[in-house]
């Protein structure tokens, strides 16, 4: 299951950085959600998935499942949405003040 | 345990989220602020005297001994650096008050700086390393919404590449911490550093502290610079004196912290990269800072060049090394927020910031250039200024550890810094000036207060420099022998 997790993960990986080299910027918002995505599944996976019970003292099994990489992504995830949720106005704001959403004609022409 | 090493943290949030529900009572947000970041100063300072007495503070949040829960750990580096990142705000507030408008003011400005400071202060206090990922993302979020704020199109434009760029490292940041605890079994920097001191620092270990010192490089603005002089250039002043003056200076923080505290033990590959990084950057920089004619991004530069020149230090690793480097990073904080105020002070007298165009300012307002003069040696290093102990000591411990090459690019780097000052003294300050009276944009008066407290904190720094690197030398105790922060942190009560 690690193993088909992290090719999960590989690919979302390379998705998203190729939609990150696009010029939309629509496009490379997009990548870095699924980058972030694909970092919280790699986290997940590489700390082991379910290797023994629940992390309750009194529960069956000596075994237990380590519930620190789940808290680690659950914060990652709320940081992660929020910080999309922002720029995602960004950039419709971007785009009304300046009239594209082409990362390269943003660039240059700016005198004030 | 000791409860006051959270305050830094907790006072500047409460009173950050207070201020929210307090919009259009500016007058109230102004006290507030000053009241919070006097306060969070004061239990800073109280912990800097506790350390200098008992040792490192801790503080285990909710009662979880470490390495279970999160450690929240004041060693003299810590409690120094937010000591000193809050006498920054507190000058940089007092210039905003009387410079950067009622808009700003209406749009959560100072609940979004006592956020930011909340984030800067969280990230040097924290033992734990992936809460250091929080209050980076904590800070780094008040830091996007202080940069757009205002709308103007150049803005939007700096904001969505300093959010993107700062999106990718952070997602590479969670990755490295993903590797980090898969390989290491904690987070805890502290038992982190324990178990790399047992075990050894594998060859995996070593490409996860790559990986972390590419992330830290882009927020300290090492080598990966190229997004700092736009967004830098792009806000108001006064925040531009507070990013200048703080978001770099956590990523040097970081750094230090890592590798000395994780991973010193493989500093043929790791330290030497940073050294070569550090000259690389000064370098760089230092091409930026003749290259520019304007004040910003010139400014800028010099934020490169100071970063670059610490880093060196960082990599050197000797005990003189370090020192300096601690007291270069107190010194560059103060120094930088006071060359932004000035230099956002003349931009705002004459109405623009490309060179050609300012001149005669002292005419105006001689104080002003009088403290830009002051600032302007202590950033170079000239003696007695705050600026000088520090580079002499790092360049003392390049020598020593025959960094010949790397010392010679960091004293060079100083006079290309020197000469980017006076050119901005020189063309700005003298000649006939321009502005007849009553024509100029605006008194500059709000920079002076806090432009002479903060000068007068680095001839304090330089003059009494004794004293401040007893400080110094203390917090750097805990990287030369690991065992004292280590022993803070796992083995208390």
């Amino acid at each position: 299951m690690e193993t088909f997790m992290i090719i999960i993960s590989g690919v979302l990986y390379s998705i998203g950085t190729y939609l990150m080299l696009s010029k939309t910027l629509l496009r490379i918002i997009l990548g870095t959600a699924l980058l972030s995505h694909a970092t919280h599944l790699m986290l997940l996976a590489v700390s082991g998935l379910k290797k023994g019970a629940v992390p309750l003292i009194a529960a069956t099994g000596t075994k237990y499942t380590d519930p620190l990489p789940q808290a680690l992504m659950l914060t990652s995830i709320v940081i992660t949405f929020a910080l999309t949720a922002f720029i995602l106005v960004l950039a419709y704001r971007t785009y009304l003040v300046s009239g594209t959403d082409d990362i390269n004609k943003l660039k240059g022409s700016d005198h004030e | 345990m000791n409860n006051l090493v959270i305050m830094p943290i907790v006072i500047p949030l409460v009173s950050g989220m207070l201020m929210i529900f307090i919009r259009e009572r500016i007058l109230w947000q102004r006290w507030i602020s000053l009241i919070s970041v006097a306060a969070s100063a004061a239990c800073a300072g109280w912990l800097i005297r506790l350390n200098q007495t008992q040792g490192v503070q801790t503080l285990h949040v909710g009662g979880w001994k470490a390495p279970f829960g999160i450690t929240l750990v004041a060693d003299m580096l810590a409690s120094l650096l937010v000591f000193t990142a809050l006498i920054v705000s507190f000058a940089c507030l007092l210039y905003m008050f009387g410079s950067i408008g009622r808009e700003h003011e209406r749009f959560f400005l100072y609940p979004l700086v006592q956020i930011l400071v909340c984030g800067v202060n969280g990230s040097f206090l924290t033992g734990d390393i992936f809460n250091l990922f929080v209050f980076f993302e904590v800070m780094l979020i008040a830091s996007y919404v202080l940069l757009g704020l205002g709308g103007k199109r150049r803005q939007l434009k700096e904001t969505l590449q300093y959010v993107l760029i700062n999106m990718t490292s952070s997602t590479l940041f969670v990755t490295a911490l993903a590797f980090l605890y898969s390989a290491a079994g904690t987070l805890n920097m502290a038992h982190l550093a324990e178990r790399m001191a047992e075990a050894g620092q594998s060859g995996p270990m070593t490409v996860i502290s790559i990986l972390l010192l590419i992330v830290f490089s882009v927020k300290a603005a090492l080598l990966l610079f190229f997004w700092l002089p736009g967004s830098y250039s792009a806000p108001p002043a006064a925040i531009a004196a507070m990013f200048a003056a703080l978001l770099t200076k956590v990523g040097v923080y970081a750094v230090l912290r890592v590798f000395t505290l994780i991973f010193p033990h493989q500093p043929q590959i790791t330290h030497t990269a940073l050294i070569w990084m550090g000259a690389a950057t000064m370098i760089l920089g230092a091409f930026g800072v003749v290259a520019y004619k304007s004040i910003r991004p010139i400014l800028a530069y010099n934020v490169i060049i100071s970063v670059g020149f610490m880093l060196f230090g960082v990599g050197v690793a000797s005990q003189a090394a370090l020192t300096g480097t601690v007291y270069y990073l107190v010194h560059d904080m103060i120094a930088k927020a006071l060359i932004f105020i000035l230099g956002g002070a003349m931009i705002s007298i004459a109405g623009t910031d490309r060179l050609q165009d300012i001149k005669g300012l002292i005419h105006y307002r001689p104080l002003l250039g009088w403290l830009f003069f002051v600032a302007g040696l202590a950033l170079a290093g000239i003696p007695p200024l705050s600026g000088f102990v520090g580079k002499v000591l790092i360049l003392e411990g390049g020598i020593r550890e025959e960094q010949m090459a790397v010392a010679v690019i960091g004293l060079v780097s100083s006079l290309f810094v020197l000469y980017s000052m006076m050119k901005i003294f020189v063309q700005g300050f003298w000649g006939e000036t321009f502005l007849s009276e009553g024509e100029q944009h605006d008194t500059g008066k709000s920079a002076l207060l806090p432009g002479v407290m903060l000068t007068a904190l680095t001839v304090g720094m330089g003059l009494g420099a004794e004293w401040v690197l007893s400080m110094a030398d203390l917090a750097v105790e805990p990287m030369l022998d690991r065992d004292v922060y280590i022993r803070a942190v796992l083995r208390t009560e």
